[in-house]
């Protein structure tokens, strides 16, 4: 099906409007297709881990909602708003800096490598994006990152740098960070990939306990197919750049009805 | 005469001069300070004619000698209407040649900063300045030091040239004592030591404190 | 403002391609003093004797810290108090040679400092001698990486041969010093002397990058 920018709503409304919408998105990295005309709505305080082999376009998904990547073709909703595009004489075009910046501020996102400041402590990784984005006091920021970084067990820690930290405390100080913005959506790419097994409890413990206490809306792509099992609400399938097969985690965990889902889990438990 | 004689008869004339170098000096590493930063900064930009812009100043003083640039600074400049006094001249000059070197340095530096930082600076929504201020610039400031404090010694070298315009330096003032005395070795002697006591144990040792000191800052120590 | 005078240009171009010729001789002969003298002092660096290494360490130290221009005098003007007069080119040419064979033995150095420990290791294994040791298996592949730094001070030294005019060289600045002075122009000579050093420096840093890229990719360092 052709599609053309008409075909696009300017804004999502009704009731059931989902906090993030993928319309017909299309990523290429010169000939090679990454994303190929992917639909996906995930609602709001939905959990949606997305698994697939490397390759299949998975950490793209991620990178493309964070605008780290901008897309070819189709549109991403936001919170019922157009993040890739902006309203402009009834029509959409491309987002503006500024736009994309006013829109950005409802997601936040943690990475596979931390990326924490090297040349900040704990407290002051948290306190930069509540002071310098959302103009918070330094009071204010210190408490909310302090607050933050005693849920996710690192307030003893506030004071070291990143290079003192444990792969595990490091990405935990980084979900700290990501939540000091008060996203409406959380990214989670691979969290837990460049971790030795022995922490990666640390990691998915804080995790599990925002499923359970808040009404986040996260998407996360991770290797851990147990992990996704017991938090996700809706597991997809990645497969050349498409989802070829999503459902509840048990349904599509236990009965796969795709061969290549099939293929996939079977390799990967294998593995574990 | 006997050296100790010839440093009491002299010691004046090196001391005015010396301090005329570290004059010349400071205020050379200033510009060049300032040039390397906007200059490398304009390298990185988006806008091709910026960029261009950057490329043309930073060949124009690589390509050439500091002595053709100085002599070009003090005698045709004015006939281009600006008229630098003989000291601005010489400095001014000699932190544009050397700004050019460390703009490469600024840019490599900056290019040496993570990807991952970025897309971390990003990710909180800052806005372009704020991710170089606050994120990337004090992570480059780190990489840049150890060679910067090369160049730092290659700029006070460079200031000896501010002599050949007149400029009453070290350089100077030990070629004045040279042609009244006739007694070269101890002249130019004295200068070396000087200028070699202001490299190793002056310079190097500020640049080597101040990259612990940075280093420290970033929790890599 | 500006009267860039075009007869005038036509008139001093010849000498200032002329003294051109000078500056490339100078810049040639320098770097052969260093090429050879800075492999003199590595080498003396990586001998047993801990003497020598210290002396020969402070010496290279000595050279880098303090201004070329000033060594320049100091060895043109000092031979004659101790009755060894110089002629301005043979000052010169030590002078600038020795200057960059301070900065080429620190690229010899960090070359060899780079060949891995285990190459050295299997040379002594396969019991070659440390001459053989140097020839065969240290020195092909210290000597690549090092080039492109080498290539570097090539172009250092081209543009550091207009220091030579103060002791009466006559190379380039020398000659449009001396035209300035004869015809009280000073815009013309400077301005093509510069556009002369653009004219050389800049192809031959363009090649000495070329070229560095090709040796790296076939090196097999970057794709």
């Amino acid at each position: 099906m052709k599609y053309d920018m008409s075909d696009y709503p300017l804004k999502l409304e009704g009731d059931n409007v989902p906090m993030v919408r993928f319309q017909n998105v299309t990523k290429k990295y010169g000939q090679l297709t990454v994303l190929d005309g992917l639909n996906l709505d995930v609602a709001e305080g939905e959990m949606v881990t997305i698994i697939g082999p490397s390759g299949s376009g998975k950490t793209t998904v991620l990178r493309m909602l964070m605008t780290l990547e901008t897309i070819d073709s189709g549109v991403i909703y936001v919170d019922g708003e157009p993040l890739t595009h902006m309203e402009k004489n009834g029509r959409l075009v491309r987002a503006s800096a500024a736009h994309l910046r006013k829109i950005r501020s409802k997601i936040g996102m943690c990475f596979q490598h931390f990326n924490l400041f090297p040349h900040m402590t704990a407290l002051g990784n948290c306190m930069e994006g509540p002071i310098q984005v959302l103009g918070l006091s330094k009071e204010k920021a210190e408490k909310r990152a302090l607050e933050l970084l005693d849920m996710v067990g690192m307030a003893e820690k506030r004071d070291q740098h990143p290079s003192r930290l444990s792969g595990g405390q490091q990405q935990r100080v980084a979900i700290a960070r990501a939540l000091a913005m008060r996203p409406k959506v959380m990214l989670f790419d691979e969290v837990t990939s460049a971790l030795d097994p022995e922490v990666i409890s640390e990691v998915t413990s804080v995790i599990r306990s925002l499923v359970d206490q808040h009404n986040l809306t996260m998407l996360m792509v991770t290797h851990q197919i147990g992990f996704a099992r017991e938090i996700s609400d809706r597991i997809c399938f990645f497969f050349a750049g498409q989802i070829e097969e999503q459902g509840a985690p048990k349904i599509l965990l236990d009965s796969p009805q795709n061969d290549r889902t099939q293929q996939f889990l079977s390799a990967v438990l294998d593995a574990n | 005469m006997p050296y100790l004689d010839f440093l009491t008869t002299y010691s004046d004339r090196f001391l005015d001069g010396t301090l005329i170098t570290l004059g010349q000096f400071g205020l050379a590493v200033l510009v060049a300070i300032i040039a390397a930063l906007i200059s490398g900064l304009m390298k990185m930009s988006h806008s091709k004619t910026v960029r261009a812009t950057a490329t043309v100043y930073i060949e124009l003083f690589r390509g050439t000698s500091l002595l053709v640039q100085l002599y070009w600074f003090y005698f045709v400049l004015p006939l281009f209407g600006f008229t630098l006094e003989k000291f601005t001249a010489g400095f001014v000059t000699v932190g544009l040649c050397y700004g050019a070197y460390g703009a490469e340095l600024v840019r490599g530096s900056i290019q040496s900063v993570p990807k991952g930082q970025w897309e971390a600076a990003l990710a909180l929504n800052m806005s372009p300045a704020a991710r170089m201020r606050r994120i990337i610039l004090p992570q480059a400031l780190v990489t840049i030091l150890p060679p910067w404090g090369n160049l730092m010694v290659e700029i006070l070298k460079g200031t000896a040239l501010v002599a050949l315009i007149s400029v009453a330096d070290l350089m100077f003032e030990t070629r004045q004592i040279n042609n009244n005395t006739y007694l070269s070795a101890q002249a130019f002697g004295t200068a070396l030591v000087i200028y070699y006591i202001f490299a190793r144990f002056m310079v190097t040792p500020v640049m080597r404190w101040l990259e612990r000191v940075m280093a420290r800052k970033i929790g890599r120590m | 403002m500006l009267d860039w005078k075009l007869d005038f240009t036509w008139e001093i171009l010849p000498r200032l391609i002329a003294a051109a010729g000078n500056t490339l001789v100078a810049a040639g002969g320098g770097y052969l003093v260093a090429v050879v003298l800075g492999l003199v002092f590595a080498l003396a660096q990586r001998t047993p004797s801990r003497t020598l290494t210290f002396i020969v360490r402070e010496l290279v130290e000595f050279v880098r810290s303090t201004p070329l221009l000033l060594q320049i005098f100091f060895i043109y003007y000092v031979g004659p108090q101790f009755g060894l007069r110089l002629s301005p080119w043979a000052a010169g040419l030590i002078a600038i040679g020795l200057h960059y064979a301070a900065y080429l033995s620190e690229v010899y150095r960090g070359g060899i400092e780079n060949v891995p420990k285990g190459q050295w290791e299997a040379a002594r294994a396969i019991n070659l001698s440390t001459v053989q040791t140097y020839r065969r298996i240290i020195i092909p592949q210290a000597l690549p990486p090092a080039l492109a730094g080498m290539g570097n001070y090539l172009v250092g030294i081209l543009k550091d041969t207009p220091m030579l005019s103060v002791i009466g060289v006559a190379e380039l600045m020398h000659t449009a010093n001396s035209i300035g002075a004869d015809n009280f122009r000073y815009l013309e000579p400077y301005t093509i002397v510069g556009l002369i050093f653009l004219a050389i420096s800049l192809p031959t840093a363009w090649l000495i990058r070329r070229f560095d890229k090709a040796l790296r990719r076939k090196m097999g360092l970057t794709r």
